[in-house]
């Protein structure tokens, strides 16, 4: 079972014998996949099929148990979700990573403040910097606010989602990973984000592209995976199969 | 209306400094002008750096999400360890860092605790609260050790200094320190750390951010305002008392929360825990110089602090009803 998987020539990722125990729960039990560079991949599965653990591991907020990860074909070690970003791995997480009482430009570079003077670490933000660097990452990703002050907690779920992309491709990641980015958006906003998948190999970002919608996945993804009880149960083109297939299979 | 909700919610301690403006004007009046009499400012500003020290660490603490009961303890602890150091012969200055050293323990075991075993800081600082205090009254030997006033460069903390000697050498301590914790909280990447930890702690996992030192540092810098504090009072008054400080920690809450910082952390600043002390400190004199009966003080805290939670929550839900256009 473990094998099932579509191994790739250049894999951007990699992951072998992913295991997760959540204190009696096997949330994965052996997880095997090859992130081809450039690939939109939609992953579906039923809630608590283990999407939302893999991610974790690849983006450094877990560690697996049992198995391992690899970026551009080396084994690596993510101590947390530092590491993750510093590999060139960028994550939009199911349950929002923005904090609502800080405005746009100060959630835009949590973690990652450009400093204008720092001694051990601990230094003066560049404001200034900030604000001009978070209107156009917005505006990069066709996403208009007023104004970079406005705090998160003000935006619609849509705008957040906006400004949670923005963030990611600031920081030119080679890897976006988007756990279930259209719950709760609209039409109008889902679509926005569905285009903005489509157009991730355009600017040479693998996709992994966490979905309950079918239909979303086989309008973005080339490959999808599917997950069942924290097992890999199918790994196919979009070409070479169906939605039915896929319901299938789950 | 719009605007002024909007003005409100961006700066929620502009509503404490207009009713600061306007208790003033009404205990002056009631007063019959002695309240902003030089001599009476000069108890009030003598008085206020104590309070307000340990309002901005509490106010500090509590953007980044957590509390401290224990900070009315420690305020004793401290300036006791200090003393009775001092009364074995020990020099000033290193009484004063073995002291200062004591409430960054205090400040590490608060923090690391209520981290490690994932217990609410509540229950964490109750537990200090107790024992802090004890240890206050253990190490006092039931003596509490007059200062040798000789020995403390009084100059450098209670003398009264500036124009009209209207202060003490005590409020540039408190000035320079509030603002340095100020700037650290806003103009600094440790500062985002603290209100996204504060704010929203999965997101600030998620972003890496070492959520849990940020948190002890925040503990530490609490515990060491309060005990510098306390040593200022002592300084003062000349000799350490093992009940003082008893009642502060909640003061400083109640600072806290009328300057505008919300109990659930990430909103707040120290600006507004300093506007709320100074609130607590006028009208406990406004009160006692309009003859009104001083057990009515608690009573007026109390109303005020209620008065800010609700008015702030309004506020906000104000602010959230009004249309954001994209
Ligand atoms: N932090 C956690 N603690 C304990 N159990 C968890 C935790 N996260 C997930 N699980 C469990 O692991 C399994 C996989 O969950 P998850 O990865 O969130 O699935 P999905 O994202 O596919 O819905 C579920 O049984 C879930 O209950
Ligand atoms: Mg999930």
């Amino acid at each position: 079972m473990t094998d099932a998987f579509r191994k790739a020539k250049d894999p951007v990722i990699s992951v072998r014998n992913l295991h997760k125990w959540y204190s009696g729960v096997h949330a994965l039990r052996g997880v095997s996949l090859d992130f081809e560079r450039n690939e939109a991949v939609g992953l579906v599965g039923d809630n608590g099929a283990g999407k939302s653990t893999l991610i974790s591991i690849l983006s450094g907020l877990h560690a697996p148990d049992e198995g391992e990860v690899l970026v551009d074909g080396r084994p690596v070690r993510m101590k947390g979700p530092r590491d993750a970003m510093d590999q060139g791995i960028e994550t939009i997480y199911q349950y929002n990573s923005m904090v609502p009482s800080m405005s746009i430009a100060r959630n835009l570079f949590i973690g990652r403040e450009p400093l204008k003077a720092s001694f051990l670490g601990l230094g003066i933000l560049d404001e200034a910097r900030m604000r001009a660097e978070s209107v156009a990452a917005i505006a990069d990703v066709d996403l208009h606010l007023r104004s970079p002050d406005a705090m998160v907690g003000e935006l619609s779920g849509g705008q957040r989602q906006g400004v949670a992309i923005a963030r990611a491709m600031h920081f030119k990641s080679k890897v976006l990973i988007l756990d279930e980015p259209t719950n709760h958006l609209s039409v109008k906003e889902t679509n926005k984000v569905i285009g903005f998948v489509k157009s991730l190999a355009a600017q040479k970002v693998t996709g992994i592209f966490i979905s309950h919608n079918m239909h979303h996945v086989f309008a973005c993804c080339d490959r999808v995976v599917a997950m069942a009880q924290g097992r890999v149960v199918l790994d196919r083109r979009i070409g070479e199969t169906s939605i039915e297939e896929v319901h299938e299979v789950l | 209306m719009r605007l002024l909700v909007k003005t409100f919610l961006q700066k929620p301690e502009l509503a404490a400094v207009l009713l600061l403006v306007l208790l003033i004007v009404l205990f002056q009046v009631l007063s019959n002008g002695i309240f902003l009499s030089a001599a009476n400012l000069r108890g009030v500003l003598g008085l206020l750096p104590e309070m307000a020290l340990v309002a901005v660490g509490v106010t500090l603490l509590m953007i980044c999400g957590e509390f401290d009961l224990s900070v009315g303890s420690v305020f004793a602890l401290m300036p006791m360890s200090m003393a009775v150091l001092m009364a074995q012969g020990w020099p000033f200055l290193p009484s004063v860092l073995v002291g200062l050293m004591l409430c960054a323990a205090i400040g590490f075991a608060n923090g690391w605790l209520t981290i490690r075993f994932a217990i609410p800081s509540f229950i964490t600082t109750l537990g200090m609260l107790f024992m802090a205090r004890s240890l206050t009254v253990v190490i006092s030997g039931g003596f509490p050790p007059r200062l040798d006033l000789e020995r403390i460069p009084e100059h450098l903390f209670v003398a009264f200094v500036g124009p009209g000697e209207l202060i003490r050498a005590s409020f540039l301590w408190f000035l320079g320190l509030a603002l340095v914790v100020s700037l650290l909280l806003s103009r600094t990447n440790f500062g985002n750390w603290v209100r996204a930890t504060g704010g929203f702690l999965p997101a600030a996992n998620a972003m890496g951010i070492p959520t849990a030192r940020v948190k002890i540092a925040c503990f530490m810098i609490c515990s060491l305002l309060a005990g510098f504090a306390g040593m200022i009072q002592v300084l003062r008054v000349g000799s350490p008392l093992p009940s003082m400080g008893e009642g502060m920690e909640l003061a400083a809450v109640a600072a806290a929360v009328i300057g505008g910082t919300v109990l659930t952390g990430g909103i707040g600043s120290i600006l507004g825990g300093i506007i709320g002390a100074v609130l607590i400190r006028v009208i406990d004199n406004g009160l006692v110089l309009s003859r009104v009966d001083s057990n009515w003080f608690k009573f007026a805290i109390g109303a005020l602090t209620i008065l800010a939670v609700v008015g702030n929550a309004w506020l906000r839900k104000r602010g959230r009803a009004m249309k954001v256009e994209g």
